[in-house]
């Protein structure tokens, strides 16, 4: 590991703080989860051999223990699968009744709660997100996001008044490793109720809860073709995106593959939305509730290791705030717990990938190259598997990278601020715009910050906080599109006016 | 207060501040985000507590807990029994560790104090006009000396609400100073009462008010109101009482009250102790529960823990 080299700046405070009560293990046992050997593509309602004849592996990253085989979906398979997309909208999705594509979307948002212990398991040992956020945060929202859009998909008039909305007919959705299953949710659940049929391609990393989310559809009885799942690494997506049949691409994920997929598409007709990336900004000022603010501080850059990319992973102090700030800072940082995560009282799981890890570790050498000062408490790590330390970087400048990039890691850049007119220009001075926190008792000075914030969402008080009826997403390069509430189903409607055709 | 009784107390205890200060004091004291605090409540309320550390966290649980009667309709008889469970919880497992202290209203402190003689349980007296604390400021005064003249080694007193919420601190806070004052040589305890305070910014700055006085403890209830210790509000005193330590050096002890029938919250108490306050706060002299019904509880799932079943509740004793 890179960061052995650097010095850690451990506080004395961890020798008073010798814990004398050891949490012994609770870990969430996998016996619900059953593992196939390998699991093949999801094409026309039946789990199919890939044309392609490859195979991959995805691996448990807290162990790097293969978990089973996975298809890799060539063009060969992928046209396959657009082409029972299209079969299905035109034979039976797009002229389904509402109402009759509400009954298939309720049913599965109960099968995920039935089951969600089930699929919060495997999310954990496919992903190494902490169980209590997989069982807490990604499945409840998945279910109520399912709900959520099963309520407009017999409203779509009342939806869009004065309009007519129609399908726009085959989707292709592409998602990130960050959150599976919950990804999965966001663009099936709003593309299913417009009456849309869908190719998903999981990211490889961690393809396994969106395949188990097959069987569910499949013994939700959803009309063959509606929903297929086709895994594979960038040449699967980029086989989907280039496909001439998809008249719709929904992609999360990094800012330069959002680019790829924004060129290769010019001048195709096919729309598109994209949710990218983020560099946050979590504005503290002097008057907030310290200790919540720590709190959602907190959580706002080490909730899911750091992979979300609305994380706030910029932390703009008020300057006579800063000193009382970083010492709960890190103060509470000795708190977290780094480890198995299955582990119900892990606070930080695994990193996601050896690829990620080696990512997040060249951006933190890069930290304390240009100057930057690190923190990191003091904690065991397990041996096997892909994990990084907390870390707090303090002394920073707008100019280093680790204030510029996403780290897409447990990894916060402390920088301070003294108005609230330098905290708007320094948060918005990124190329990105997802997100922002505000913290402050002042009601006012939140909505003067929330007008001119260059972010698409703005938590006050709070971060990292969703819901179904809540739009998401980006300004800049943090993409363009919305999901999530009505917002969410425009993409997947073509809305003439009434009368219209 | 006398000078060989502050130098027994071996510690300074008396008021950090001055009286016309309280309200300086009161309003630096830092905000409070509800929706913050009660999700950071909660989800450390899902800390997954089993085995070994479990059986260590039930036996702390004993150990920091004032096992306690307060009812009009105590009886010497009621105290007698109550005292003997205090000393020995479970007569047929000498493992199990005396409570902290017996708590109850200062008619009884004596007969408590000839059934714990000998013993480490202390004596625990609520005191001051007990529970709405408004009884003639001489009167309360007087009240807590005669309890510690008769031996309490703790007394119990309720903040003046009325005095504190309605911004008269530098009065509440002179009052505060002069129970202190009389309570001596005894550990004094301040009840917030937190369920009549009306919000977190007010549980936070009546715990700093407290602490600053000089208080030991600062308490959440006198269970005899609708609402009592709850999560949130316990955490908000600890952060208030962690912030406090890092200020001036002295550490408060925080006691839960009111409601606490189950080791689950037991337990749950305690983690919010662990992870806001620290590993130092877990002991009796910084961390009480006051409960009656909790120690049989706590009981049943020592046991439990042990032998993997559970006993009948009649193989443990009522007192």
């Amino acid at each position: 590991m890179a960061t052995k080299d650097i010095e850690r700046s451990a506080t004395s405070a961890l020798e008073q703080r010798e814990p004398v009560w050891e949490y012994a293990d609770a870990p969430e046992s996998t016996e619900i989860v059953r593992l196939e050997d390998r699991y093949g593509l999801f094409i026309g309602g039946e789990f199919v051999e890939p044309k392609s004849g490859k195979w991959f592996e995805t691996i448990d990253p807290a162990t790097e223990e293969p978990l089973a085989k996975v298809a890799e979906a060539g063009p060969e398979d992928v046209d396959l699968a657009v082409k029972a997309a299209r079969a299905a909208s035109d034979e039976t999705w797009r002229d389904l009744p509402g109402s009759e594509r509400a009954k298939y979307l309720y049913r599965i948002a109960r099968q995920l709660q039935e089951r969600a212990r089930e699929f919060a398991v495997l999310e954990t040992m496919d992903g190494g997100k902490p169980i209590k956020e997989s069982r807490d945060v990604d499945l409840p929202l998945s279910a109520a996001h399912f709900f959520y859009y099963a309520g407009w998909a017999d409203k779509l008039e009342y939806a869009f008044p004065n309009r007519h909305p129609r399908p726009v007919g085959v989707a292709g959705q592409v998602i990130p490793w960050n959150f599976p299953m919950l990804m999965a949710a966001w663009k099936l659940a709003p593309a299913l109720a417009a009456g849309n049929t869908v190719v998903l391609k999981p990211a490889e990393t961690t393809p396994l809860t969106a395949l188990l989310l097959a069987q569910v559809i499949q013994e939700a009885e959803l009309p063959p073709g509606v929903v297929n799942i086709v895994t594979g690494a960038g040449p699967t997506g980029g086989a989907l995106v280039e496909h001439e049949d998809v008249d719709k691409i929904a992609f999360t994920g990094s800012t330069e593959v959002g680019k790829i997929i924004r060129r290769s598409i010019a001048g195709t007709g096919k729309r598109l939305t994209l949710e990218l990336g983020g560099k946050a900004a979590n504005i503290v000022f002097e008057d907030a509730p310290l200790d919540q603010a720590i709190e959602g501080v907190i959580n706002g850059i080490f909730f899911n290791q750091g992979h979300v990319c609305c994380a706030g992973s910029r932390l703009l102090v008020e300057e006579p705030m800063f000193e009382p700030l970083i010492g709960k800072l890190k103060e509470r940082l000795q708190t977290m717990r780094v480890g198995n995560p299955l582990d119900k009282n892990t606070d930080i799981g695994a990193i996601n990938s050896r690829a990620q890890l080696e990512k997040i570790e060249e951006l933190v050498a890069a930290g304390v190259e240009e100057g930057a000062e690190m923190y990191q408490p003091e904690c065991l790590l397990p041996e096997r598997g892909f994990w990084f330390r907390p870390t707090l970087f303090t002394n920073v400048s707008q100019s280093h990278r680790i204030a510029r990039e996403e780290i897409f890691g447990p990894v916060l850049s402390i920088i301070t601020f003294r108005t609230p007119s330098e905290a708007i220009e320094k948060a918005n001075n990124t190329p990105y715009g997802l997100s922002a926190g505000i913290w402050t008792e002042k009601g006012s000075r939140i909505l003067w910050m929330a007008e001119r914030m260059q972010a698409g969402v703005v938590w006050a008080n709070t971060f990292n906080r969703f819901d179904p009826a809540s739009p998401f997403g980006g300004y800049k390069e943090s993409g363009f599109g919305r999901e999530g509430g009505l917002q969410g189903l425009e993409p997947y409607l073509e809305l003439e006016p009434n009368g219209g055709r | 207060m006398s000078q060989a009784a502050e130098i027994e107390r071996g510690r300074p205890g008396l008021a950090l501040y001055a009286p016309k200060e309280a309200a300086r004091l009161v309003s630096r004291v830092t905000p409070v985000d509800a929706v913050g605090l009660e999700e950071r409540a909660a989800s450390l309320a899902k800390r997954s507590i089993k085995r070994e550390s479990k059986l260590w966290a039930l036996d702390l649980a004993i150990r920091c807990m004032d096992l306690t009667t307060l009812e009009g309709t105590d009886t010497t008889g009621k105290v007698v029994a109550m005292c003997a469970k205090a000393v020995r919880p479970n007569p047929l497992d000498d493992s199990i560790p005396s409570v902290a202290a017996v708590c109850l209203y200062p008619h009884l402190v004596q007969v408590a104090l000839g059934q714990l003689k000998g013993t480490d349980v202390k004596v625990a007296s609520v005191a001051g006009s007990f529970p709405a604390g408004l009884g003639p400021l001489g009167a309360r005064l007087a009240e807590i000396r005669e309890v510690v003249d008769l031996g309490a080694h703790e007394v119990d007193i309720v903040l003046n609400r009325s005095l504190f919420l309605g911004g008269r601190y530098a009065e509440c806070f002179e009052e505060l100073v002069a129970a202190r004052d009389a309570s001596g040589s005894a550990h004094l305890k301040v009840i917030l009462e937190t369920g009549e305070l009306g919000s977190y910014d007010r549980i936070r700055q009546a715990s700093v008010l407290a602490m600053a006085s000089g208080a030991d403890f600062i308490k959440t209830s006198t269970g005899k109101i609708g609402v009592n210790a709850t999560l949130p509000s316990a955490l908000c005193m600890m952060e208030a009482a962690r912030d406090f330590r890092h200020e001036t050096g002295h550490r408060v002890g925080v006691k839960v009250a009111g409601g606490i029938r189950a080791s689950k919250q037991a337990i749950q108490y305690l983690v919010l102790v662990y992870e806001t306050l620290g590993p130092e706060w877990m002991t009796p002299d910084l961390f009480r529960i006051g409960a009656s019904t909790l120690l049989n509880d706590v009981l049943m799932q020592i046991d439990k823990e042990r032998t993997g079943r559970y006993q009948g509740p009649d193989y443990f004793t009522i007192d």
